[in-house]
């Protein structure tokens, strides 16, 4: 009995181990399979100019300038958003039932398709608010689209701040407000960014709510202002890999888009990594 | 300094305060003491309004700070809780350091420039018995101290306001005895200053520090008197039996 217990146990151990390091794999050879591709195609000049010959050859400038505007953009609309939001419900609204519908609906919100968004993002933003396809419609599409993401991160993080930080202004005079801001805030950045990291990633590789809202199809002139239309990275990667002009013919390029697409948001997490440290420094909760 | 009467408080349904009544006076310690559970966290909390952070609460009866109701529509709270400072069970220090940990109360209530905090921040300091432990290190995280010597930096920090009375929850139970030793000396100089109160369950703390002592018991003041009295000749038979250590 006892040793039938304990192969069982070994078994559905080995069957995990094995399971756990299966998705490894699988996640380091799609890694190894775009750099093993893209790495070749990778060199200054293709970071640094536009397309050319029909997008067959020639750079990605243009569409990383856009990646990080509608980023930029996008984290400038739903950071703040979602940050205050986060705030209410969780420091100001206690648990009302409007609390709990909000976070309800925050969450429905998130399963929502990304096309729906970028439908939705070109009805509002481009037509009815007549932003036309632009960055600024690109940023608030993509603002929407990782705006619960924001929210659910900043909640965590002013959950894990412990309560008796918030006794223990209070209990000083402090006002709830100055609470917010002095401790709570403070000590709840280093998850926040955490948050942040997360957000830029789902966005510079979003490619359904900048279809129609914002993404060009070929454009190698740089934006002047938020009116203007961009190339994006993950738009100009399905365009090269589906509807170029010659597929076959933009196949480096394609992989040199995606990894490029990679390294972009795996610098941001290093960043954010580093920031997060740097924040954090203090932070360290008892 | 403090009068409370015919107190009632309730969580929800539950009757947690009954009817109490009791008057402490200026620059002494009264020690609260009665089993856990019995109300003496709450009865404390009603002094610096920390209970309406709960929701579901209801307070009858008054409680009166320097003669003036301080559940009254018109009262500040933010004042209140500056005049009336607070020591938790567990230390929490903000993470913070140390400076800005005893300079956070003078800074939120607007309390003088830059000079005068850092010397509000050091008598607070010298007042906590912590200064000479602290001085080289003040812009070190407050989490690099000891429990006891964040105990006394949450002492300090609640000093700098300059308040007029003291709460404190069983501010030594987390600590060590020589920390606690430490703490009670040191609330034992704070009285020239403060009107202190401070709940324990400790009974030789509260024999050792306090002037009078109540006993709690089920949510009633079974008994307020002077600690003298209370620990040599209690009146009531359920004192009598809680400080002999022989239970219901
Ligand atoms: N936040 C709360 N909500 C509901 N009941 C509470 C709360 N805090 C304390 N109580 C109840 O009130 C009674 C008194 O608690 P407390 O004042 O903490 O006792 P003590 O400090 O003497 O141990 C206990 O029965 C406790 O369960
Ligand atoms: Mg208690």
């Amino acid at each position: 009995m006892n040793n039938h217990k304990k192969r069982s146990e070994r078994i559905a151990f080995m069957l995990f181990r094995t399971l756990g390091l299966l998705v490894v794999l699988i996640l380091f050879w799609i890694l190894g399979f775009i750099v093993y591709h893209g790495i070749g195609a990778i060199s200054w000049e293709f970071l640094t100019t536009g397309p050319a010959d029909g997008m067959t050859s020639g750079g990605i400038f243009p569409a990383i300038v856009g990646t990080l505007c509608l980023v930029a953009g996008s984290i400038l609309f739903a950071f703040p958003l979602g940050v205050m939001s986060a705030v209410y419900t969780n420091e100001y609204a206690g648990n009302s039932w409007v609390v709990r519908f909000v976070r309800v609906m925050t969450n429905n919100l998130s399963s929502i398709p990304s096309i729906v968004f970028g439908l939705f993002g070109m009805a509002l933003f481009v037509r009815a608010l007549g932003f036309g396809d632009s960055i600024l419609a690109g940023s608030l599409t993509l603002g929407l689209l990782v705006l619960p993401l924001v929210i659910r991160t900043t909640e965590e993080a002013l959950k894990a701040v412990p309560y008796s930080y918030r006794t223990g202004s209070l209990a000083l005079g402090a006002t709830k407000l100055q609470t917010i801001r002095r401790i709570i805030l403070p000590a709840a950045l280093p998850n926040i960014t955490t948050g942040l990291i997360l957000s830029i990633g789902r966005i510079s590789g979003e490619t359904a709510p900048i279809l129609f809202t914002v993404a060009a199809y070929f454009l190698p002139k740089l934006p002047n202002s938020i009116f203007d239309q961009v190339m994006a990275l993950p738009y100009h990667l399905y365009v090269i890999a589906t509807s170029g002009t010659d597929v076959e013919a933009s196949r480096p390029v394609a992989y040199g888009t995606a990894l490029t697409l990679i390294l972009i948001v795996l610098l941001m997490n290093l960043l954010a990594a580093f920031l997060r440290k740097y924040f954090g420094k203090n932070v360290k909760h008892n | 300094m403090i009068k409370a009467k015919n107190v009632n408080f309730y969580y929800n349904d539950f009757h947690a305060l009954k009817n109490i009544g009791m008057e402490i006076a200026a620059n002494t310690i009264t020690a609260f003491i009665g089993p856990s559970g019995c109300g003496k966290s709450t009865f404390l909390r009603l002094f610096n309004r920390m209970n309406d952070l709960i929701d579901g609460t209801r307070l009858t009866g008054t409680c009166l700070l320097r003669g003036k109701d301080i559940y009254d529509k018109s009262v500040d709270i933010d004042r209140l809780r500056k005049n009336v400072g607070m020591v938790f069970q567990k230390p929490n220090p903000f993470p913070k350091s140390i400076f800005e940990n005893v300079a956070y109360g003078l800074r939120v209530n607007n309390m003088g420039d830059k000079k005068y905090i850092a010397q509000r921040v050091e008598e607070s300091l010298i007042a906590s018995a912590l200064w000479d432990e602290v001085k080289d290190k003040l812009k070190k995280s407050a989490f690099e101290l000891s429990g006891g010597q964040q105990q006394r930096l949450c002492i300090a920090r609640a000093l700098a306001v300059s308040p007029d009375v003291l709460l404190m929850d069983e501010p030594a139970s987390a600590l060590d005895p020589i920390s606690t030793s430490k703490i009670e000396e040191l609330i034992h100089t704070l009285k020239e200053d403060y009107t202190i109160v401070i709940v324990t369950h400790n009974m030789q703390q509260a024999a050792r520090i306090s002037d009078k002592t109540g006993f709690f018991m089920l949510g009633e003041l079974i008994e307020f008197s002077d600690t003298k009295k209370m620990f040599l000749n209690p009146e009531k038979q359920e004192t009598q039996n809680y400080i002999t250590g022989r239970f219901g």
